[in-house]
């Protein structure tokens, strides 16, 4: 049953990327612990508002944990306290009464802030751009059970294929490394027949897109795999090295 | 005005090939003169604005969040519908065709939801081609399952997330193309306006809105790929900023908004908990396939689901539709929950909710297999309620999750706006009065990948345009005016926030112009709605400035559009004097409490026609003609 709560937030507050932020302490009263995290942060912007003081802004859309617009650091870990859950599905009913929470924007080189907690992951779209996707323009397509492809190979793909682009992995990195959030979209294509004929040129070309956004590099601290709201295995950054080092190997453009 | 659908003449198998040759082509060497803009990056969108982009045009990608990847269709769980037939299990274009056309209860077209059917099976085709990671069976073949209101396995899914999966792809293609240079991506911006130009549809006006200015984009055509209005209820499925703003501002520049009042009330979403509540969580009803819906038979009964016997259960669905029984539509299904509830049978804290229960699926299949189907929905209802659905019932109540209604358009997908296209759910689309599950992401791809390509061809190779820029002064006066209500809402400082008139006209609409409409309770809506928006414009109060990232002045523009858009959907409600699919009028239902259509006068698509705020719009009708289907009154029993 639902019961209420009272908290104190700490939050980042920085009005532009070139503004000097820092943090702001907020009272959020009479918290339903039925309430999603976000819901709370609605009501203490409710509250802002109306004393005329501007709200926390914060991105946020599907509120169902698919969209992977929302995110923040709350209590140093991205996406809080419950693993395998965007900040959007994490309920009230995880904090106890008198509880302080600390919230902070996910922090990366390659994510400028905007403001508040909001930040500018359009690096990730710019990955996905040098080769994230298989080259068929519409109506080339052959018909759909031309090619069998094994359930267990499929279940693998679809694994890969459910990172929702949040950029938790980032933000929990020390290195700020982009591997995971890459080796989904490696694994997922390189996993199936319809992506083999692009794996060698998309392994290349995504990770030097990677690092030119100004992402770290890989070194196995595993922060990524333990944040991920959707629980994606590091063995997708293995998967995405094997790939690489194929391509590496055998290309022609080194 | 006459409304001309444009369907063409012959054959009903043979009108889209027919009217596909008819089309004018633009050469090849000329499609890169041409600009289109595209608003929105759902399936409809992405899919329209890649394919587009791969056919040598030059085009503008626009959408509200930071990534294109993040439209709302991918909340889409359950599933796309094809006429594959791959189970052999009867199915067909033709079955497809008539399932859709029955299912929106015979208020759609049939020419156009014919083509729907007959191109529904290149879509997988070509989303397999992507990389779609659709659900297989052990030999490597698609699998394919069962989904509310078909008798046939025709749908296509990836695990829960199915919608996710197909956007990818579309963002994937739409990402190809922008690394190609033949495309352009906006995100972070939100359409204020439509500018036309001797009548043509010639660019927009968008907000950018991190830095708050107001920017003008010239083109060809604009496609409008916007989405549905569903948060005009305040609560519904949703995203946050889902709005009708692109598609009523077009609107309010002369094209027709066709069957507002055509809501969708999805069945099988998580009870509402609190006033706070910010959006609701759709359950996928794929869920029906296995789970049992029923409530207690005693009025009021609190005791806990499980100490409640057999005896004492009532399965109203399986009692009143013994051949369709859980698997029903969803306006028969959400109507029947309301019904429990109101006759005092609903469970839960507040009495609005029924029990789904996977109980008897668990026993049979074991709980492995109910795991591997639903595992998780199961952990999203656990992390939202707190409650595990392997060991209680789940509960849950209808929310409003999908209009049918939209912009009008003709068989090419145009509004009465020329060079206006919109596409997908901001349409009003193929679904009638109802849509069947798995029918949107159908219809979303449908639109973009496969015929929008041929229609805007013929639309551009048709049409002389007059030179255009940015600096006309058709977008200075849209930049001047929009400038101008912004300016307007931010001295008002008045003591509401914008929440709080949203939450206020989301009630109204939904008590009184939701599941079941009758004729007071409309009136009523229709009085009190110009009063809420009267005083949000004299006492909103919206904190920060227009120059910078303001997420409370961006939900005011859309409440702003919402609060006249609503009285629309409340006028188009009054004006249907039958029940139809999801529009049950109280004084117009059978002896058994079903919808009762009135074809007589009942079959056409209401069109209307923007006078000014305020003002009464005008009512056109495109008359429905049914040719190949037979109408008749629709029976689950």
């Amino acid at each position: 049953m639902s019961e209420t709560i009272n908290l104190t937030l700490k939050v980042w507050r920085q009005k532009g990327p070139e503004e000097k932020g820092g943090i702001r302490t907020y009272e959020a009263r009479d918290i339903s612990t039925d309430m999603s995290f976000l819901e709370m942060i609605d009501v203490v912007n409710e509250r802002l508002v109306l004393e005329g003081i501007e709200p926390i802004a914060f991105d946020h859309d599907c509120r169902e944990g698919i969209c992977g617009m929302c995110g923040a650091v709350v209590n140093g870990i991205a996406h809080g306290p419950q693993k395998g859950t965007t900040l959007c599905q994490l309920h009230m009913r995880h904090f106890q009464d008198g509880d302080t929470i600390v919230i902070e924007p996910f922090r990366a080189r390659a994510f400028r802030l905007i403001k508040d907690l909001v930040v500018d992951r359009s690096a990730f779209d710019k990955i996905i751009q040098a080769g994230g996707y298989v080259s068929v323009n519409t109506g080339q397509a052959q018909e759909a059970n031309t090619i069998p492809i094994a359930p267990d190979k499929v279940e693998l793909a679809m694994d890969a294929a459910a990172c929702i682009g949040c950029g938790a992995c980032v933000a929990a990195c020390p290195n700020a490394s982009a591997m995971l959030f890459t080796g989904t979209k490696i694994s997922h294509l390189a996993l199936l027949p319809q992506g083999k004929a692009e794996a060698s040129a998309r392994a290349l070309s995504m990770l030097k897109t990677m690092d030119e956004m100004g992402f770290g590099n890989c070194s196995n601290e595993t922060e990524c795999e333990a944040v991920c709201p959707k629980e994606i295995s590091i063995t997708n950054i293995a998967r995405f090295n094997r790939e690489f080092l194929k391509a590496a190997i055998v290309s022609s453009e080194k | 005005m006459q409304l001309d659908s444009k369907v063409p003449g012959g054959p009903l198998e043979e009108k889209w090939d027919k009217h596909r040759f008819e089309l004018k082509l633009v050469n090849p060497a000329n499609k890169r003169k041409f600009e289109v803009i595209v608003v929105g990056t759902g399936l409809a969108g992405a899919s329209a604005a890649a394919s587009l982009a791969e056919l040598g045009y030059k085009v503008k990608v626009f959408c509200i969040q930071d990534t294109p990847r993040r439209a709302h269709s991918i909340a889409a769980q359950g599933g796309i519908n094809a006429a594959k037939n791959y189970p052999g299990d009867g199915d067909s274009i033709w079955r497809l065709f008539y399932d859709t056309v029955k299912g929106g209860d015979f208020r759609a077209r049939e020419a156009n939801v014919y083509r729907l059917a007959q191109i529904s099976n290149h879509i997988i085709d070509q989303c397999v081609a992507q990389g779609v990671p659709f659900a297989r069976e052990y030999g490597g073949l698609l699998a394919n399952r069962s989904f509310g209101g078909a008798q046939v396995s025709r749908t296509f899914y990836a695990r829960g997330q199915t919608g996710q999966q197909l956007l990818i792809g579309a963002y994937s293609a739409l990402m190809r193309q922008a690394a190609s240079g033949r495309l352009e991506i906006f995100p972070r911006r939100e359409m204020m306006d439509l500018v036309t130009k001797e009548g043509r549809a010639r660019g927009i006006v968008v907000r950018n809105l991190i830095s708050g200015r107001l920017e003008s984009y010239s083109a060809h055509a604009v496609i409008l790929a916007t989405g549905g209005y569903g948060n005009a209820y305040f609560l519904s499925t949703n995203g946050m900023s889902s709005n009708v703003s692109a598609i009523w501002r077009a609107h309010k520049r002369g094209a027709l908004f066709a069957n507002p009042s055509f809501v969708q009330i999805h069945p099988t979403c998580i009870p509402v908990h609190g006033e706070y509540q910010s959006k609701l969580t759709l359950m996928s009803e794929s869920l029906r396939n296995d789970a049992r819906v029923w409530v207690p038979k005693k009025k009021g009964d609190s005791r806990p689901p499980g100490e409640i016997p057999e005896s004492e259960r009532d399965y109203y669905l399986e009692r009143r539709y013994p051949s369709f029984g859980n698997l029903v539509p969803r306006d028969v299904a959400s109507r029947n929950a309301k019904q429990q509830c109101d006759e005092g049978r609903g469970v839960g804290p507040t009495g609005y909710a029924v029990y789904l229960d996977l109980r008897d699926a668990i026993e049979r299949d074991g709980s492995d297999v109910i795991k591997k189907k639903y595992g998780n929905l199961f952990q999203m209802y656990e992390r939202i309620t707190g409650e595990d659905p392997y060991n209680t019932p789940m509960m849950i109540y209808p929310a409003v999750h999908y209009v049918m209604g939209g912009l009008w358009v003709d068989y090419n997908l145009m509004s009465t706006i020329p060079g206006l296209f919109v596409l997908g759910e901001a349409n009003f689309s193929d679904h009638g009065s109802n849509r069947l599950g798995a029918s949107a992401l159908m219809q979303g791809l449908a639109d973009g990948y496969f015929i929008i390509p041929y229609t805007l061809g013929g639309y551009l190779a048709g049409t002389e345009f007059a030179s255009l820029d940015e600096n006309d002064s058709a977008f200075r006066d849209s930049v001047n005016s929009a400038s101008e209500d912004i300016k307007r809402l931010l001295s008002i400082d008045g003591k509401r926030t914008v929440d709080d008139f949203h939450r206020k006209l989301g009630k109204i609409l939904w008590e009184r112009c939701g599941m079941a409409r009758d004729q007071a309770g409309m009136l009523e809506a229709k009085g009190i709605i110009p009063e809420l928006r009267e005083e949000f414009w004299e006492n909103v109060t919206i904190p920060g400035s227009s120059g910078e990232l303001n997420q409370t002045l961006e939900r005011a523009i859309r409440v702003a559009d919402f609060l006249e858009f609503g009285e629309l959907l409340v006028e188009d409600a009054l004006s249907r004097e039958e029940s139809c699919g999801c529009h049950f009028n109280v004084a117009c239902q059978t002896e058994d409490h079903e919808a009762l259509r009135n074809d007589e006068t009942g079959c056409y698509v209401s069109a209307w026609e923007f006078r000014g705020v305020g003002k009464t719009p005008v009512l056109h009708k495109e008359p429905l003609s049914f040719e190949f289907v037979e109408l008749t009154q629709r029976s689950y029993k």
